[in-house]
Order: C-alpha cells, then structure tokens, then sequence
C-alpha cells in the first residue's frame, strides 16, 4: 500500500526537474494517441521537432510563438502570486490587441506610433482586469468566475467591431484595416518574423522576476497572496495591492496583444489568439509561477503548437493535438506539484 | 495493575535530520490519565501523531491490548479504539453538531442513522456531562463547546483511549473545570486517556501518572504526579530550575496610551462599549477578562485595524486621527498577535519576511520602492541570534517553527523598534515554562525601559505575575481595576462573571 506524507522541505532541484518530469509523462502520454491515429511515435515526435527546433527557422518561429505566451504566462504569474484568480487573460489580450489596432491605424511617426501601441494595449489590458478585481474587491464576487466570464464579452465586442465598423467594406472579410506601416514592429532577422516585440517578452520576464523578488510592491504581493490577514495587520493595504496587481497582470496580456498586432498580424481578426490567454495559465503552472520559468515554459508550449502543425500536416493526426498535449501538461504539473508538498510512502500491510 | 490498554515500545521518528521522538516506551492502563510533559518541540505531538496513524514510525511497534498493530491512518487509529483531539479541530463549520458526529460513520443500509445518533449522543452527554445542542450549526459554537464536540465524537466512534493535545491551552478556567471533570469520569468507566499539557498545576490535579519527554527522548517518569513539586516537573523537562522572574517596583512616568470612551459597532466578536483606559510608561496593565467579552475589539483598535465609533485614543501623547495599522505604528504602538499564525506570520514565506513585513515600507528595509535583501537578510539574523530563535536560518519557512520560536520571533520584530506601547494578547499560550520565563522576562525588561504594556489574558496568574494593574472586562466594558497587589485569583475571577461592580 502507499500513502502520501507531508514532506517536511522540498529540495531545490525540484524546480528544475517537476516541469522536465511533467512534459516527460505529457510526451509519453500524448504518444499513445499518435499511434492511435495510426501514426509512428518516434517519427511524428521527430517532424514535430524538426519544425519546431530544426533549423535557424524553426527556431524563430518558435520563438515568435511564444512571445504572446510570455506575456500571458507572467500576466497570470503574477496574479496567481497574489491569488488573484485572473482566468482572463485571453480577454486581456484582445483587448490589448484592439487599442493597438485602433492606435496603429493613426498615422505618425513609428517609434511613436510603436510606444503609443503598447501604451494603449497595456491600459486596455489593465482595464478588462481592474473590473473583477473590483468586483472582488467591493463585492466579494469570485474572480475566477468574473474573469473568465469576460473573455467571452470581450471576443464578442471585439466580434461586433470587425463585423460592424471595422469590417473591410472592400472584400466584405470580417478583418479590421491593417496599421500603418510605418507602425509594423521592426524584423530582426531578414527572412523571418522574430519582431521587436519579441524582444521586449524576454525582457519583460527578467523585469517582472525583479519586481516580485526585489521591489515593496512584489513583496507585498506575495505576502497578501499567501496571508491576507497577517498582510492586512501588517500594515498592508490588501484591496489596493489586489488592484495593483490586477492592473499590473492585466497591462502583461494586454502587450501580449499589442505584440500580435504590431509584430504578426498588423491587424485585427477573430482568431487573432488561439487561446494564448488561456496557454498563459499553462505557462505559468509549469514555471511554478516564477517569472523566469515563463520563458523555458512559453517556449515548450510554443514549439508543440508550431510542431504539431507540421506533425498533422507530414502524418495526418490531426493538430488538435497540440491543445491535448497543453491540456496533458497542465494535469501532469498539477500532479507533479502535488510532489512539492508530500511524498509517496510504503506502508507494509503487517507490521 | 491492570494490562495496558495500549503500549508503545521503542518508538522513534526522525524528519530529516531532527530526531522528533528516540526508542520511547509509553504505556496506559484502562482508566488511567496519563500526562505527557516536555518542552516546546520536545516530541509529544509527534509521538501522539505516530499513535493516531498520521506518521509511520521509523522503528518501534505499538500494542493495544497486548497485541501488535500497525496504524497507518485515523481510520485505523480509530479502529483500534483510539480516538485524539487535535489542537486545531477538525470539524465541519457549516454542518450541525450531529451531522459532524455521523460523517463517515457508515448507517444502516446505505441510509444514515439519525435516530440512532441522537440517542448515543445524549448518552454520551449524560454520562459524562458533555451536553451539546444537536441542531446547532458547528460554525455558532465557541471553541469550549467545538472541542467537547471533538471528544464525543472520538467517544461516538468507540474509543479506549483518548489524546488530548494542548486541551486547555484555547479553554477559559471555568471551562478547564468542566473538562476534567468529563475525563474524570471517562477515567473512572475505563478508558484510558493521554493529557498533554504545559500547565503543571493542571497536570498535577489531573493526571495519575506522567512520562516527561526532552529531545524526543523519556527523560522521566513520574507516579504520583499530585505529590510532585512544579518545580521537581520543571526540572525533568528542562534540565533545571525555573524561577518566575520577580517583578520589581517600578516609577511609572507619564500616560502613554490612553483610551477615552471607545465604543465599537458591528464586530464578529462582543463590542466594546464606552471603554476608558490609560497605560503609563514603564507600567504592566493587565485586561483580564473570560474571552468573549471584548477582548479581540479592544485589541484591534489599539493595533488601528478596526475603527471605534466613538472615542478618542491617545498613543503617547497624540491622538490617533486615522485608525490604520501603519498610523499607529508610526506613532509608536508594538503588537503580539494572539493569533500567531493567522495574523501574525505568513507560514508558507521565509522567517524574514514575516520578521520585517509590518515595517516593509519603512527605510530599514527598502528605498524607493526597491527592497534592501541585505539588510532584510542581516535584521533576521541578527535577531535569530539575539532571541535565540532555534531555526536553519532566516530563510526557513516560517511555518516550520515551533510555537515557542514563532513567538519569540515576533516579540523580536516589534521589540527592535523600541515600541513607547506594546500590545500583547496571550502572550505564552502553548509555550513550555522555559519559553514563557523568556517571554515575562523580556517584559519585564521593557516595563523598565519606560515601555507601557497591554497584556490580554486568561492566565489569572500569569497576569498578577506581570502586571502592575489588572482591568477586568465584561461584555464589552471595564467593569474595574485592580492593583495587583490588592487583586487575587478569586476576586477577579468574581468580577470577570459581571458579578462586582467596582473593584
Ligand atoms: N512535519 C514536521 N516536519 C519537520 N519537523 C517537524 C514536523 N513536525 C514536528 N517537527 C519537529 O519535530 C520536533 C518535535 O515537534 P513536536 O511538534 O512533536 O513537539 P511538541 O513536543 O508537540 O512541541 P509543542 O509543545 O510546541 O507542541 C520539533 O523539533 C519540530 O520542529
Ligand atoms: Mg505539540
């Protein structure tokens, strides 16, 4: 028989090997439904490493998918820290994407039109957050419910607007009109798409980690995450950091938009995000919610989904695969973790 | 001699490297209560946790009726007729006293047995004067009455042997009174009953016999618990005497915090109603009072997390205009939650940061907005070092600490900052004497460096100990003070029933 017992510490080699172990059993799992499409494991794992990995391309197209992901990843990171259930960040986003959309399409100069974006998409971003905050706040309504309940507000008004006024009277396609050139995010590398905004997630993450570890602020997070009363006796103003970190987590997603825009799509459409709102929870469970753990987890989450198109593509099991193998990961973290706090015992039947 | 109706033989747990309890023999007759005795961190949870199945033993074996078993789980524990109430209850806030008592007892076919219930529990209730109202949701019984609620449900499912952990550490005198007398009579039926207690007068009025433990190992047996000395007790557990500090005279100064009519609305507890007070400098007032009667508003109002309806408050010479806990902070005012875990420390974050967390603003710990990890670092240490607070290091989770050093740790963090007025609220709840020595001493100390202190307890004689006046509380007001040296037990335990006016 076995029994989970508290652990008395976790060993800090854990958080390094849970999320390995994690995406170990998620690709181990994931494999069984390959051969159930009737495709050969090793060979439908190696396109799909190929494509993702394989090359200079590859790899930027990797890279470029996670950007968003990042951006979510440390959008939900953050809240989390703070238990600030924010299940909306895919609402966040679009809405991001939207004020960056409607800004870019203004002409002026681009480093302007660039700086405004992200400035727009942030505040928009912030916006959709600070309501179930608030509503949290002032009403003690749950956030997880509110939050994730916006999402399908904000597709929909984002619906409204490119089948309504943005809708392309030319070709009649539900797309809003495209930004300004002038207002495209640079290309790095010749020949590709890795784009500034790409740039700034890896930067983000380094100045996110900072501001949890180094700054008040990010103390106080953590301590009204982990202890709202003993936080509230010390001092701490549990609603006003509540809403900080709302904004805070909020503005991430919303830039998570703005890249899309500026850096991938230079407009605004339906499927603008295939669920980088909801991957971001993802990333962020497998980073345990460590800012810096965003990164490696985005880009794992991005080269499956780069991967699996390529995959569905050379041996026909279908991409959907992509979302089984984020959906294996988040429940194979989730039992991981459960690892961090207990550990597996063998009891003998007889003494 | 009766067979024991449980016996541990050789027992030993070890988490990590820290040996919790090392080959300890322990053993209980039908109708015997047995006390078990040691220093914070001594084992005793530890060991009566390895009994009730929560810990598998690293070595030894446990017997009940003279035959091994193995118990691997509460359901086990409970099968071998051992039943323990935890320090921390464990019960269902939202369900009725008798639904408490039927989850997980299987009832006939499938369908549960009311009736059947009902009947066991006034039974129960009768016989050993343990009354509880059937119907009554958990979550409106006070914490008397959710702990006897423990102790019928573990005799409800047939328990022998009953462990009570830290029973009377959350009870008020009168209650302990209708505690012992229930056990008593538990006792004289033939169970058996294990008593963990830091109060030795308790344990010498209870007990039959007692085992002392001392770093996990049995450093004393004692059998005739009502003829032994505290202090004789006091030396097995800790290695050698312990004299209460002498509380010397004192020339207090000038008011430093002064209460003038607060009144209070709309608290989860009792209200405070038109309360005048005043604490000089170098002064030990004492708020005695059976809980319940204001206590908790009294205290949240001086830490200025809650706001009185009427009423001024008067922190060393300035009136408190806005009531938050950094504004009283700011004017001087040091808190001791009664509370530790809930509102003082933050269990899951390193000690440092529940060492600093009340002063994180403030520029000993951070500059712009930027937190200063060296000096944060190098403040824990150094009060580690100065309190003696036995841990790995600044950076262990603060949960892992035991009660004795928890407290320490947040005597440490408002005593660095030289409070002109200390709030404190059942200051060594759960400490071993040795702890509590350390705590009094540590007030004693400040008394004589001009800091006024607020003491809330239940401890009648802890507070004619400390303090130099006692005010008494009864719903929700001051019903009068005493100077310690005209107050005794037995005249404030009258006054804290509403029974006398004006001492
Ligand atoms: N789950 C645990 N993980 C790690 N260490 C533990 C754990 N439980 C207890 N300990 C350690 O084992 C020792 C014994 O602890 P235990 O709780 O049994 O003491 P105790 O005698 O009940 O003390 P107290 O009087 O404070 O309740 C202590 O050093 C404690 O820190
Ligand atoms: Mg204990």
């Amino acid at each position: 028989m076995f029994r989970l017992e508290a652990r008395t510490s976790t060993p800090a080699w854990f958080n390094l090997a849970l999320p390995l172990l994690a995406i170990g059993a998620t690709l181990v799992l994931c494999s069984g439904l390959i051969a159930l499409a009737g495709a050969g494991v090793i060979e439908a794992y190696g396109v799909m490493f190929a494509a993702s990995l394989g090359d200079s391309y590859a790899i930027t197209e990797t890279l470029v998918r996670a950007t968003p992901m990042i951006f979510t990843g440390l959008a939900v990171a953050v809240a989390f820290r703070a238990k600030f259930w924010n299940i909306g960040a895919e609402g966040q986003l679009l809405a991001g994407a939207v004020a960056s959309c409607a800004v870019g399409a203004i002409a002026m100069p681009g480093p302007l039109a660039m700086l405004l974006m992200a400035l727009a998409g942030a505040a928009a971003g912030a916006a959709v957050a600070l309501l179930p905050a608030t509503l949290r706040v002032k009403f003690k309504v749950d956030d997880v419910v509110s939050s994730l309940l916006l999402n399908s507000v904000i597709f929909y008004a984002l619906m409204a607007l490119i089948e309504g006024p943005w809708k392309d009277s030319f070709s009649g396609y539900p797309i809003s009109p495209p930004i300004e050139d002038s207002a495209n995010f640079p290309v790095l590398l010749e020949g590709t798409r890795l784009h500034l905004g790409v740039v700034a997630a890896f930067v983000a993450a380094p100045v996110i980690w900072f501001l949890i570890a180094r700054t008040t602020l990010g103390f106080r997070i953590r301590v009204i995450g982990e202890n709202p009363e003993a936080a509230r006796y010390g001092g701490i103003h549990v609603e006003r950091v509540l809403i900080s970190t709302a904004l805070l987590s909020g503005a991430l997603a919303g830039l998570a938009g703005v890249g899309e825009v500026g850096g991938v799509h230079f407009q605004v459409m339906s499927d603008i995000s295939p669920g980088y709102g909801y991957s971001g929870i993802v990333v962020a469970m497998l980073a345990r919610l460590n800012p810096l753990g965003v990164v490696p987890a985005a880009l794992f989450l991005a080269a499956v989904m780069t991967g699996a198109e390529a995959m569905s593509r050379a041996t026909g099991v279908p991409a959907f695969l992509s979302e089984v193998i984020q959906g294996t990961a988040l429940l194979a973290m989730l039992v991981a973790l459960l690892f961090t706090a207990y550990r597996i015992r063998r009891v003998g039947a007889a003494p | 001699m009766p067979a024991p109706l449980i016996e541990m033989r050789g027992i030993s747990k070890s988490f990590g490297a820290v040996v919790a309890n090392e080959a300890v023999d322990l053993s209980v007759a039908p109708g015997e209560i047995l006390g078990l005795l040691g220093e914070n961190g001594a084992g005793k949870t530890t060991l009566m946790n390895v009994l009730f199945g929560a810990y598998a033993p690293d070595a030894g074996e446990i017997l009940v009726q003279g035959r091994p078993v193995t118990i691997n789980s509460s359901a086990d524990a409970l099968a071998a007729g051992i039943g323990m109430v935890h320090q921390h209850f464990h019960l269902a806030p939202r369900l009725s006293v008798l639904e408490n008592l039927l989850i997980g007892i299987p009832g006939k076919s499938g369908r549960i047995d009311r009736a059947g219930g009902l009947a066991r529990l006034r039974e129960i209730g009768r016989q050993h004067g343990l009354t509880l109202d059937p119907d009554l949701p958990v979550s409106a019984l006070s914490i008397g009455e959710q702990q006897r609620l423990e102790i019928v449900k573990a005799l409800f499912r047939g328990a022998r042997l009953l462990i009570l952990d830290e029973p009377t550490a959350v009870l008020a005198p009168t209650e302990v009174d209708g505690l012992f007398s229930a056990l008593r009579s538990m006792a004289a039926q033939g169970l058996g009953i294990i008593f963990i207690s830091h109060k030795l007068n308790e344990v010498r009025a209870l007990t039959h016999r007692c085992v002392v433990l001392r770093h996990g190992r049995v450093t004393g047996r004692v059998d005739t618990p009502a003829s032994t000395t505290s202090s004789d007790m006091a030396r097995l557990m800790c290695g050698h005497e312990i004299v209460p500090p002498a509380r010397g005279p004192s020339t207090p100064g000038a008011p430093v915090l002064i209460l003038d009519g607060i009144s209070t609305s709309r608290h989860s507890g009792m209200a405070l109603r038109d309360v005048s007070l005043s604490v000089r400098a170098g002064e030990i007032l004492g708020i005695a009072g059976v809980s319940g009667n204001g206590q908790r508003a009294l205290a949240e109002v001086i830490s200025g997390v809650l706001a009185p309806d009427a009423g001024r408050m008067t922190i060393a010479g300035k009136m408190v205009s806005r009531f938050s806990p950094r504004g009283v902070q700011a004017l001087g005012l040091g808190r001791i939650p009664e509370d530790r875990m809930t509102t003082g420390v933050v269990t899951n974050l390193p000690l440092a940061d529940s060492m600093v967390l009340p002063r994180i603003g403030t520029a000993a710990f951070s500059r712009n907005g930027l937190l200063r990890p060296d000096a944060i670092r190098a403040f824990a240490e150094a009060q580690i070092k100065a309190y003696d607070i036995r841990c790995p290091g600044p950076m262990t989770r603060a949960g892992a600490l035991s009660g004795g050093n928890l407290q320490k740790a947040l005597l440490a963090r408002e005593l660095a900052f030289d409070p002109k007025v200390l709030i404190v609220s059942q200051p060594t709840r759960g400490l071993d004497i040795g702890a509590a020595r350390f705590i009094h001493e540590k007030f004693l100390d400040m008394r004589a460096r001009g800091c006024g202190i607020i003491v809330i307890g239940e401890d009648l004689e802890e507070l004619l100990m400390l303090c130099d006046r006692i005010a008494v509380m009864y719903e929700g007001r001051i019903v009068g003070t005493l100077d310690s040296a005209a107050a005794t037990v037995a005249r404030l335990g009258l006054m804290m029933t509403g029974a006398e006016g004006h001492g």
